[in-house]
């Protein structure tokens, strides 16, 4: 696969996102549209206030376009659920034509891609994407049951309670729009400890990354912001530290979203924040913000996966990543 | 690199765990949980049950404060911080049986409850009994070869 | 007093020996329960923990080490009396309290408490 170059620039036209406790407690806490204290979303099971964060996220940027539902050519949307069930509750209320996707983490930039592809073909008017992660049905899906005492590594990480949705389509204006994406392939490095997610999903970030700037010829410092989705900090010092190998430094200017968006010392996040809903909310809010008022213009959005199931764990597989890239830019169209 | 070498740099590269910390924590946690149960004993033993019953009640008595911890959605909270001092002892083995139970209602009390109150703590019970079944059989098989005095 | 010293001194050491595998190793929780149990069963056969017991009292029979030389205890009493049919009844029956009250508070939580977010 090679980079797609973007002809038409298809706009992310409107965002929302949702969020739990943990998350609108941190540094960018303020910047979400939707807060559920309780984490519960008004819901009696974690699975099923999961689903409701994808409805809150997709009626809201809904609402917020002024669109119809008709007008929405396909919603591409996914979690970490077993079978997608997270986004297919959620989003069972909307006739909208439904793709269901697994990309585990780098299921916000999986559905970016699939959706800017898809209205730069023309093939659709406009199209959503939409994510989630729930941190307590993930704890059980994953990990352990919620009250189950253990104590968590320094490499672990914190899976994010939160759901974005994006609208993308060719509205005209100044907008952030997609001009390029490059899809990710599986990179399986063999790390097999769950506790350290960043080092599973690494190389596969170092391949995308290091590929974008061999075909394209750009160098890092063409851009304001290279944000990685959930590498954390275990996997931010990894890819900084491949990518110097490969030729490009990046040190300056790449972020990481699980770092963004909580305090690791103040909210004790050990390695920083994990799961769909972690690059989905950061992007939604923070950066599409950065990126209008104009405080970056040309950023690199990866999201990283780590593609594992709870019996590949248990079969002590390794855990293959993958790393699905954009080139967002402010344009005027 | 090859999957070796990057498992290795990984290793090196990974933030360790502050061992001293986790190790002073764990050894005055689980000393106190000892120690509780030390206190529990002498005031059992009056009750005249015998030394392993009274040992046994000490449990019952440990298991249930760790299950009412569980339950008030605190007894994680403390584990944080005292890591193996709270697993080793009797209150790990509790809230590995409590914690599943709660945590699978959702799934109905037959096959969530029910089935999955012991994947964590079910190990535990398997291979400990099937350890004594097999020390029981070399004694067995020592005693039918020891001349009855 | 020295009960007390010696119960603390001695299960906080059975606590540091599991933190060391913990941060140290890739063993789980779940699997230092187990060797500990097993652990246990294998000391008392071979003699061990039997003196440690008397030595420093819940500091060695609260760790689950102590399950371990209840279920071992319970097989050697039973076979002596039972012969063979005590090898299968011992262990669970020495334990059986420990046991059934956590599968009881267990279930009883489950219908009185419900999950908290971490």
């Amino acid at each position: 696969m090679s980079i797609i170059e973007l002809k038409s620039a298809p706009a992310i036209e409107y965002a929302y996102s949702v969020v739990g406790k943990r998350e609108s407690e941190g540094p960018i806490g303020k910047k979400f549209d939707f807060v559920d204290k309780s984490d519960k979303f008004k819901m009696d099971t974690w699975e099923k206030a999961e689903s409701e964060m994808q409805r809150i996220a997709f009626d809201g940027v809904l609402t917020r376009s002024g669109y119809n539902i008709s007008d929405i050519g396909a919603i591409f949307a996914g979690d970490l659920l077993n079978q997608c069930t997270g986004s297919a509750y959620g989003l069972a209320g909307f006739d909208a034509p439904y793709f269901g996707l697994y990309g585990a983490c780098s299921t916000c930039a999986e559905s970016l891609i699939l959706s800017s592809l898809m209205v730069d073909s023309d093939k659709l008017p406009r199209a959503a994407a939409v994510c989630s992660s729930h941190n307590c049905s993930a704890e059980r899906q994953f990990r352990f049951p919620l009250e189950y005492g253990g104590q968590r590594t320094p490499t672990a990480q914190w899976t994010v309670t939160g759901a974005a949705a994006f609208i993308v389509g060719k509205k005209s204006g100044f907008h952030p729009r997609i001009t390029a994406v490059l899809p990710g392939t599986v990179v399986d490095k063999g790390i097999t400890d769950i506790s350290n997610m960043g080092a599973a999903m690494a190389p596969a970030a170092v391949n995308t990354l290091t590929q974008y700037f061999n075909e394209s010829g750009e160098e890092p410092e063409d851009f304001d912001a290279i944000i990685t989705g959930d590498l954390g900090y275990e996997g931010s010092k990894i890819l900084v530290d491949f990518m110097k190998n490969n030729g490009y430094d990046i040190s300056r200017n790449h972020y990481d979203c699980g770092l963004i968006i909580y305090d690791r010392e103040r909210q004790d996040m050990h390695a920083g924040g994990s799961g769909c809903g972690c690059s989905g909310i950061v992007l939604a809010s923070h950066y599409l913000e950065k990126l209008k008022n104009l405080d970056v213009k040309r950023i690199l959005f990866m999201a990283t996966g780590a593609m594992m199931s709870p019996s590949s764990l248990l079969q002590g597989l390794s855990i293959p990543g993958i790393g699905h890239l954009l080139k967002i830019e402010m344009l005027s169209k | 690199m090859n999957n070796k070498e990057y498992k290795k740099y990984v290793q090196n590269k990974a933030t360790k765990s502050n061992l001293a910390v986790d190790c002073v924590n764990a050894f005055w946690t689980g000393g106190t949980i000892c120690l509780i149960g030390e206190v529990l004993n002498k005031l059992y033993t009056p009750l005249g049950l015998g030394v392993k019953n009274t040992s046994g009640l000490v449990s019952v008595t440990l298991i249930f404060l760790a299950v009412l911890l569980t339950g008030l959605n605190v007894f994680d909270n403390i584990a944080k911080f005292a890591g193996a001092g709270t697993l080793v002892p009797i209150t790990g083995f509790a809230n590995a049986v409590a914690s599943p139970a709660i945590d699978t209602k959702a799934e109905g009390f037959v096959l969530g409850v029910g089935a999955k109150i012991f994947t964590i703590a079910g190990p535990v019970i398997l291979y400990g009994t099937v350890a004594s079944v097999i020390y029981g059989l070399v004694l067995y098989i020592v005693n039918l070869f020891t001349p009855v005095l | 007093m020295m009960d007390y010293i010696w119960a603390f001194v001695i299960g906080g050491l059975f606590c540091v020996i599991a933190q060391v595998l913990i941060d140290r190793t890739m063993l789980t929780p779940a699997r230092i329960l187990v060797s500990y149990v097993v652990a246990g069963v294998i000391l008392t056969a071979i003699g061990l923990y039997e003196p440690l017991v008397d030595f420093a009292g819940s500091g060695a029979t609260v760790p689950l080490t102590g399950f371990g030389y209840a279920l071992a205890c319970g097989v050697k009493e039973s076979v002596a009396r039972e012969g063979l049919y005590g090898v299968l009844k011992g262990g669970l029956s020495a334990t059986s309290a420990g046991i059934c009250a956590a599968m009881t508070f267990g279930l009883i939580a489950s219908l009185i408490f419900k999950g908290k977010p971490k």
